[in-house]
């Protein structure tokens, strides 16, 4: 029998069960405001699962009892409450182990990819801080990389970003010619989350082991959807989140290499020394249990989640390139993620063109539609022109989208394209055989 | 970002669109913006050389929803009146008119260069000087 915790469990357990029930069967039924098609899809489609992902149910129902029956602080070592916390915490971490081919002891649980990115960048930087004082990560990696290489270039460190190529990857001879005997980490994500594209993440893994320079890798968007191993791939440090592979949102983790070589980082947070002293603070129990199921499915499923996605993501963009003429496929699409798809439709500005969607969720890379009035930095670093980079939308596929709905919104992208093509003096002008970049045109 | 319901009208059934000859006395046509920039207008007038009032325009607009409204409404606006009258025309107007957020003003400055952009092409066209300067200019 269980041991009772201030005598409130009973009726806890009793609701606890009562609301698990309820919200999974809320989860995959209603949700308001949404409108059935003849077409049989329900509007709105959200197809931006780059950006975040739905929660599975299956995961939901795996973290309900850690609200409130299984609440203790996995950190209690002195009661049951306590044990049944940190075994649920123990079983996550092998199931996230398991998904990335590392060890349970090699995964340290963090809030997001934001904080994993910023632990390792800065933990590391500070802990071999008398090795060296150089970096190198590239262009096109998120912001929580980039604008931490930056604080750390203030604080006395010097990082290379290395461009890329027109087709978004590195060069690996970039990467050999930019290390020295200074180096001491290289950060290259994994796959980009705008364009898609899969760095050489094995070879870069593999050069950096012959220099000892300690190799992290961003790999939110790459964890679940495709085979990521850290010992094949040579992997030492490694950022992952729940959100991007059907999990809840504010629950991440960092793989740290504990053999060959044994990878130390200096904690950000300080407090009660949990985590192996790398990262302090309460365990997010349910959070946790969430993001061990969500491996756990990906792991499973992968296989046939990828070959579903490419062959969506093919169809969707088959037909948009038999119905338009003047659209670019940005990003190197050999090595690419399942579900993603970024195309410039140029000639029509992205943000008046997710105005046309407006019932179909999914990203731009116009300056229109980002808080800096500039357009994406990703697309710009390929060596597109600001007017490619401004036409631009990022499809992002996932578990629930549906081939129906791939129909749809490839009808209802072709429709509104067609409309504001008639509407664009610069597709009129380039009809006409005008060459747009004769033309002086009056910046403002 | 939430648009206003004149924004959203003018993006569905955008008013005068379309192009005219470029090369009539009576049209003027003004291009205005920049490809790299994310917004292109082109508004044209057709002028009766008579009474000096505006009789037609048509725009064409590479922007996003509020520089296709904003352009819309400019011709409708011009419709009708003198190049004088249609000169008076101010971009706080358009913003007013059509609820524009700050960060969308930039869309409605565009479109008042446009009108004036396509009655100095007309009044170039037709030798009406437009102010002091572009005389000695034509010198």
């Amino acid at each position: 029998m269980k041991p009772i915790f201030l005598g409130r469990v009973a009726r806890f357990t009793g609701r606890s069960k009562f609301i698990a029930s309820f919200e999974v069967e809320m989860m995959m039924s209603t949700l308001t405001n949404t409108v059935e098609t003849q077409a049989g899809v329900t509007l709105p489609i959200y197809m931006d699962n780059h950006a975040t992902s739905p929660m599975d149910p299956r995961v939901l129902e795996a973290m309900i009892p850690f609200f409130i029956e299984k609440f203790g602080n996995a950190a209690s070592r002195n009661h049951s409450f306590g044990w049944e916390a940190e075994q649920a915490v123990e079983n996550a971490r092998e199931q996230i182990a398991k998904l990335i081919g590392a060890t349970a002891k090699e995964i340290i649980f963090t809030s997001g990819a934001t904080e994993s990115n910023n632990l390792a960048i800065k933990g590391i930087a500070e802990m071999y801080k008398e090795r060296g004082n150089h970096i190198i990560t590239q262009v096109t990696e998120h912001k929580a990389v980039l604008d931490t290489c930056k604080r750390l270039e203030k604080h006395g460190y010097r990082v290379t970003y290395l461009p890329v190529k027109a087709d978004g990857l590195i060069d690996i001879e970039d990467l050999r010619r930019a290390m020295d005997d200074k180096t001491i980490l290289v950060s290259i994500m994994f796959a980009n989350n705008e364009i898609g594209v899969i760095q050489p993440v094995a070879e870069i893994g593999k050069l950096c082991h012959e220099k000892g320079v300690i190799f992290h890798t961003d790999a939110v968007q790459a964890v679940g959807k495709i085979p990521v191993d850290v010992q094949a791939m040579n992997i030492d440090v490694l950022s992952l989140t729940a959100h991007k592979i059907y999990g809840p949102k504010g629950v991440g983790a960092l793989y740290v290499r504990r053999r060959n070589p044994r990878v130390q980082i200096s904690a950000q947070i300080d407090g009660g020394g949990h985590e192996r002293g790398m990262r302090s603070g309460t365990l997010n129990v349910p959070s946790i249990v969430g993001l061990g199921k969500a491996c756990e499915i990906a792991r499973l499923e992968m296989g046939t989640e990828a070959a579903r996605l490419t062959a969506m993501r093919d169809r969707l963009r088959a037909k948009l390139e038999s119905a338009l003429d003047y659209v670019e496929v940005n990003g190197n699409m050999e090595h690419h993620l399942p579900g993603n798809l970024n195309m410039s439709f140029v000639y029509v500005e992205g943000e008046s063109l997710l105005m046309g969607i407006n019932d179909v969720a999914v990203s731009s890379g116009s300056a229109c539609t980002s808080a800096t009035l500039e357009p994406s930095y990703v697309l710009k670093a390929l060596g597109l022109g600001d007017d490619v980079a401004h036409s631009s939308i990022r499809f992002g596929l996932g578990r629930y989208n549906t081939e129906a709905e791939v129909d749809y919104v490839a009808d209802k992208v072709i429709g509104v394209v067609s409309k504001l093509r008639e509407l664009s003096p610069l597709y009129e002008m380039v009809k006409e055989g005008i060459d747009l970049s004769k033309i002086e045109w009056a910046a403002h | 970002m939430a648009y206003s319901d004149k924004v959203i009208d003018h993006y569905n059934n955008p008013r005068n669109v379309g192009q005219m000859d470029k090369s009539s006395d009576e049209v003027g046509t003004g291009l205005v913006g920049a490809p790299e920039c994310g917004d292109v207008m082109r508004l044209q007038i057709r002028v009766n050389p008579e009474t000096q009032v505006i009789e037609e325009a048509k725009f064409k607009t590479f922007g996003c929803g509020s520089a296709i409204a904003s352009s819309s409404l400019a011709t409708e606006w011009v419709k009708g009146k003198t190049v004088a009258e249609a000169l008076e025309i101010k971009n706080t107007d358009i913003v007013k008119e059509l609820a524009l957020p700050p960060v969308k003003i930039h869309c409605s400055v565009l479109a008042e260069d446009a009108i004036r952009a396509a009655i100095g092409d007309w009044k170039k066209k037709n030798n009406v000087a437009e102010t002091a300067e572009v005389a000695v200019a034509a010198h």
